[in-house]
């Protein structure tokens, strides 16, 4: 079991993620990699803010690898995500689970990042062409 | 015991800091600090949720604070 989890302000590389996770003993490799979508709820998004809470946000990443490992029969989780201003098609964050068999990996790579979008300290600004707004925070 | 409160997100565009000083009894509990911000900063209680975290963990209500904590406001997150 081995976990690499990545806060950075800098371009987030893909090539390298897969290059961390891969390893002799997995059959597998699942990634996910969101990236900035140009509109939201029929409104077109300029550009996107990420913030963190760094020192939280690291400890909850590790909370939820941990929970992972628990779980499911993976060898290798990375978790990376990003901070300060992002384009349209940028990658704000990247997790990639290797295992032995590919359910696991796909399990659990969706667990993260579903879990991730829950509970760890960080949040996104939209910004438009006539405003911005700090996802999620009002009802 | 002043407490320094770490902002983020909208918390800190509500507050107009990264951080804010607040006047708080010893071992006050968590929901006395949340009644005391929303009494100063009413535009909190207009966000979905928001919660506090000492020294890097969400907080209870009951949870205690004393002066050395690292006391923190974490509205909505929405990271990913």
């Amino acid at each position: 079991m081995d976990t690499q989890i990545e806060i950075s302000s800098e371009p987030l590389k893909t090539q390298a993620c897969i290059d961390w996770v891969m390893s002799p003993q997995c059959g597998g490799i699942d990634i996910f990699i969101g990236t900035v979508r140009n509109a939201t709820n029929g409104k077109n998004v300029v550009k996107l803010e990420f913030e963190a809470y760094e020192p939280m946000a690291i400890k909850e990443m590790e909370k939820i690898a941990e929970q992972a490992f628990k779980k499911w029969q993976v060898q290798k989780i990375l978790v990376h995500h990003r901070t300060g201003i992002l384009e349209i098609g940028d990658i704000p964050v990247i997790i990639a689970v290797a295992s032995a068999h590919r359910d696991a990996a796909f399990d659990a790579c969706r667990y993260i990042i579903n879990t991730l979008k829950q509970t760890v300290p960080i949040w996104k600004k939209e910004i438009f062409e006539d405003g911005e707004v700090w996802v999620a925070a009002h009802p | 015991m002043q407490i320094k409160i770490l902002a983020f997100g909208i918390a800190k565009d509500i507050f107009g800091s990264a951080n804010i000083n607040v006047e708080l009894r010893n071992n006050a509990k968590a929901e006395e600090l949340k009644d005391l911000l929303e009494e100063k900063y009413p535009k909190l209680k207009q966000l979905a949720s928001y919660m506090l975290a000492i020294n890097n963990e969400y907080a209870q209500n009951d949870s205690p604070i004393s002066i050395t904590d690292e006391v923190a406001v974490i509205p909505p997150v929405s990271g990913g």
